[in-house]
């Protein structure tokens, strides 16, 4: 078996199709997209038209749309973007105990700056309530930002219903959907969305890229200053070769979604059903509301970074929630947030598909995982088996 | 990250096991923080004979484990005694720099279950 990579939450590897969009931008056709001569006009020819592709697969308008360096600084651009620019109306933010860090750690720098900061728990499958949101927000509540699928255990939140209420009561809604673009149907309109931000890699798109959707009318203090690109929003010179390569992948996600997300459904729920045999382990997030491509468990009494470890002499790429992965003592936020131990949270696996994967590598992990969970049982004081 | 030799004593642990009739054991870490050591160890006239582990954590704290059962037999409880976690990273060639806190324990396991093989037998020459 060659190798298999089954970690296409945390990266996927560029399309062709991709690359080939992309390749006269970094050569014949390299200028720089404000100057008025023709190499020039050409670039910001191809930025319009992957402006229109990308507003279009949102339901949005082409000006609503600003292209970013990716997830991260889509997520500082909106959280903080709207604090500046609102914090006379309010200074109080809404947010979740499972975002993405991008996400909660913007929204936490704020509290040096005098805002108050709700940080809404999650149930035992991940999911944020409408009703705690409801209950968070008060008269100063100027943003809310909830993530539209989790990266760690896939779960999908009632973004709809959430921005219903937000709306509601007068607040901005941001949601991070780095994990669902080009998987999910991302139509800001119906999402009830203020902001949404994603990025192109994880949909096999360039890394180093991504987009922001604001709706119109909504202000936005600029993160970076400089010049007049992304209608004074974010300057500095355009990554044309990205952009268009963000619009491509985008466009060719959309067309494929729903045979890929029904394909991968079935190869996912082959996957959990397997592991599942594996006695003293557990599914973790919702069976329900859960990512086509996501299996998120835990194997009680191992630990995930000897997993990880051996699953890579086997030739499988995985990632897991343990303290040795996350770059801290402490495990998984998202799985203590769900009401796991320590202990469990430590022996997390993340494995997730993408459209490289096949039954025949999904039957190659359910091979070798059991053997390496058995063996690394055997080693461990915790296991009386 | 890590060296070959941590890979080799990690793939292949030495000593894995438990010893029935140890005369120390030791343990140490909590799973809270993800590493335990647990460390049976066998002396005999004052040298230790055989040294056995199980270890739950990452690939440090299973390459730790293993080497330090490597270099404590043969050795008279005094000179294991004075085996220090730095050495046992030395050992294994070097351990990736955030490792050396949290996952660097068998030292202190080998010194729990000799502490814990004194007490014994002060509570035995004492009975």
């Amino acid at each position: 078996m060659s190798k298999i990579y089954m970690d296409h939450a945390a990266t996927t590897p560029m399309r062709q199709e991709v690359l080939d969009a992309m390749l006269p931008y970094f050569g014949t056709e390299f200028g720089n997209a404000s100057s008025v001569y023709g190499w020039g006009r050409r670039a910001h020819q191809a930025l319009d038209e992957a402006r229109d592709t990308v507003a279009e697969l949102l339901g949005a308008a082409a000006n609503e749309i600003i292209f970013t360096s990716g997830g991260s600084e889509g997520a500082n651009m909106a959280i903080k973007g709207i604090a500046w620019a609102y914090q006379t109306k309010g200074k109080h933010i809404v947010t979740s105990a499972i975002e993405h860090h991008a996400v909660l750690d913007s929204v936490l720098s704020l509290k040096k700056h005098g805002f108050d900061v709700t940080v809404l728990p999650v149930d035992e499958e991940g999911l944020v309530s409408p009703a705690t949101v409801e209950e968070a927000l008060r008269p100063d509540t100027i943003l809310v930002s909830i993530m539209h699928a989790n990266n760690e255990v896939g779960t999908i939140q009632p973004i709809r219903e959430i921005g219903a209420i937000v709306r509601e009561h007068g607040a901005f809604f941001h949601t991070d959907a780095v994990q669902t673009a080009g998987v999910l149907d991302l139509n800001v309109g119906d999402l009830n969305v203020d902001l949404l931000s994603l990025s192109a890699h994880k949909l096999y798109g360039p890394k180093g890229v991504g987009a922001l959707y604001c709706r119109k009318g909504v202000r936005l203090e600029p993160l970076i200053h400089g010049g007049a690109q992304e209608r004074r929003r974010r300057a500095g010179t355009e990554n044309v070769a990205g952009i268009v390569g963000l619009a491509k992948a985008l466009e060719l996600a959309r067309q494929e979604q729903g045979a890929e997300n029904e394909r991968l459904t079935t190869l996912r729920d082959r996957l959990i059903q397997g592991l599942q045999k594996i006695p003293a382990t557990k599914v973790n997030g919702s069976l329900v509301h859960r990512l086509p491509n996501n299996v998120n468990v835990c194997f009680q009494y191992i630990e995930g970074e000897s997993m990880l470890l051996n699953l890579d002499l086997k030739g499988i790429a995985a990632s897991s929630g343990s303290a040795c992965t996350s770059g801290s003592l402490d495990p998984s936020h998202v799985l203590l947030a769900m009401g796991l131990t320590h202990e469990i949270a430590h022996g997390s696996l993340r494995l997730t598909l993408g459209r490289s994967t096949t039954e025949t590598e999904i039957d190659y992990v359910l091979q070798e995982i059991p053997v390496i969970v058995e063996r690394l049982r055997q080693m461990s004081p915790l296991y009386q088996g | 990250m890590y060296s070959d030799k941590v890979m080799d004593h990690f793939t292949n642990p030495r000593n894995v096991g438990e010893i029935a009739d140890a005369d120390g054991v030791g343990e140490v870490g909590n799973a809270r923080c993800g590493d335990i050591m647990k460390l049976w160890i066998k002396v005999d006239n004052d040298v230790i004979t055989d040294v056995k582990f199980k270890t739950f954590g990452c690939g440090a704290a299973i390459a730790t484990s293993s080497i330090i059962t490597e270099m404590a037999i043969g050795k008279t409880v005094a000179e294991a005694e004075t085996i220090t976690n730095q050495q046992v990273a030395e050992e294994l060639h070097g351990l990736p720099a955030v490792k050396m806190h949290c996952s660097n324990l068998a030292a202190e396991a080998l010194g729990a279950a000799i502490q814990d093989y004194r007490a014994k037998l002060a509570s035995n020459s004492a009975s």
